[in-house]
């Protein structure tokens, strides 16, 4: 394998991981949404995430050249080699977890894969505008959801600073890179990570300001995802995810 | 297995007919789901492209092509899944546009290509064409669907969401 195919391998994996683990949590929500819409949002969000995740994990293992498919990718690995954004792992928590999580996610998405579009990687420009559509949906269903919690009762103010306070400590992470970023940045394929960063802050500044929320002093960041470093979270987050394909191996729906 | 005796346009029209497996009353081609059918090296190349990512129709979808170019003795097929051009609901004709409209749902506005058509919500009901709408929630039933009501006709219904 070319080194350029095994960095394009590991960058769409960090893609993919992080899209497929996101999807993973909002489905343990399947059947406990606080209304029946929400039910149905969440996992319709889940949805595109887990089909965006194929695409991108069909990709790797493309590129891997060792024969792996999607489904090895997602069932078969540990924990260490997930190189998905430590945010998307984190509990669900309450609604307004869920939603500040969401929030983050959706527009690092929408920025990042707005830049992605310009790759010269035929196959993650193509994507990255596929997946940007499904996005813009999520932006704007999280965002009015942070802006109705933020602006809304006493009790859901709170409850939402508190997620903030909870979450805020992984945005860092979201905008890490390394090596193979650089190296691939380099040949027009990756994005450039800092144009990401600057309309992520804008953009969160802008809603914070509308859901009447504060944005954390500058404090400590937990990163690590781009060398497979997670929380505690992803362990038993995987437990569950890959059970059953690891029980029954080769097992068919 | 028979191939030479369908030429590529053949097979396509055996398959475009073929239904949407969640709204019946459109096709794979009036979606813009068929995307080409070439024949190379005895091996039928069918691509087929997604309406969103993570549609559980395309497993039925190929499964419904496969049965059929099997009961006609075509083969071997090859289903290839493409994403470029992305997919958008300005391939859906006027034609299908009207069928998803007496079927009950509202289709897409035309342009997919500005942002700010594709969160508009001046959405039409497909009952009594009141654009006197409101959104229930931007998810719906299936993942191009949104929810919306009817305040002049208080009908609920779905919308095609502008992709």
């Amino acid at each position: 394998m070319s080194e350029l195919n095994k960095n394009i391998a590991e960058y769409a994996l960090r893609i993919g991981d992080t899209s497929l683990i996101l999807g993973q949590r909002l489905a343990e929500w399947c059947g406990h949404g606080p209304i029946l819409e929400e039910d149905i949002a969440l996992t319709n969000i889940s949805l595109d995430l887990i089909g965006q995740s194929r695409a991108f994990l069909t990709y790797a293992g493309e590129k891997e050249g060792n024969g792996r498919s999607e489904d090895d990718l997602a069932f078969f690995r540990e924990a260490r080699t997930f190189k998905n954004r430590l945010m998307a792992e984190q509990p669900n928590g309450d609604y307004a977890q869920t939603m500040i999580r969401q929030l983050f996610l959706s527009v690092y998405q929408y920025y990042f894969y707005t830049e992605l579009m310009k790759s010269k990687d035929e196959t993650f420009a193509a994507l990255a505008e596929k997946s940007l559509k499904e996005v813009t949906y999520h932006v704007r269903h999280s965002s009015e959801w942070t802006i109705r919690f933020g602006d809304g009762t006493e009790e859901s103010h709170v409850r939402t600073l508190e997620a903030v306070d909870t979450l805020w400590k992984y945005t860092g992470d979201l905008f890490e890179t390394d090596q193979i970023d650089a190296d691939l940045k380099k040949a027009g394929i990756a994005v450039d990570m800092d144009v990401v960063k600057t309309s992520w802050d804008k953009k969160i500044r802008e809603i914070f300001e509308t859901a009447t929320l504060t944005i954390p002093q500058e404090g400590f960041m937990i990163g690590g995802s781009v060398a497979g470093m997670h929380t505690e979270h992803l362990g038993h987050l995987l437990a569950e995810m890959q059970v059953l394909p690891r029980s029954f191996p080769g097992v068919e729906w | 297995m028979n191939k030479t005796n369908y030429s590529e346009k053949e097979i396509y029209n055996l398959i475009a007919g073929i239904p949407d497996p969640e709204i019946p009353v459109i096709t794979i081609e009036d979606l813009g789901i068929l995307r080409e059918v070439s024949i190379k090296d005895d091996k039928i190349l069918i691509s087929i492209t997604p309406t969103y990512s993570g549609c559980p129709a395309m497993k039925a979808i190929e499964n419904d092509i496969k049965e059929i170019l099997s009961k006609h003795d075509i083969g071997p097929v090859e289903i290839k899944t493409v994403f470029s051009p992305v997919w958008t609901t300005d391939w859906i004709s006027d034609e299908a546009k009207e069928k998803l409209r007496v079927y009950g749902i509202s289709p897409p506005e035309k342009s997919s290509s500005d942002k700010n058509v594709l969160l508009n919500r001046h959405v039409y009901c497909p009952r009594c064409n009141s654009t006197n709408t409101e959104l229930i929630s931007q998810f719906g039933s299936t993942a191009c669907k949104a929810l919306y009501k009817c305040k002049d006709c208080l009908e609920p219904f779905d919308h095609f969401k502008c992709h």
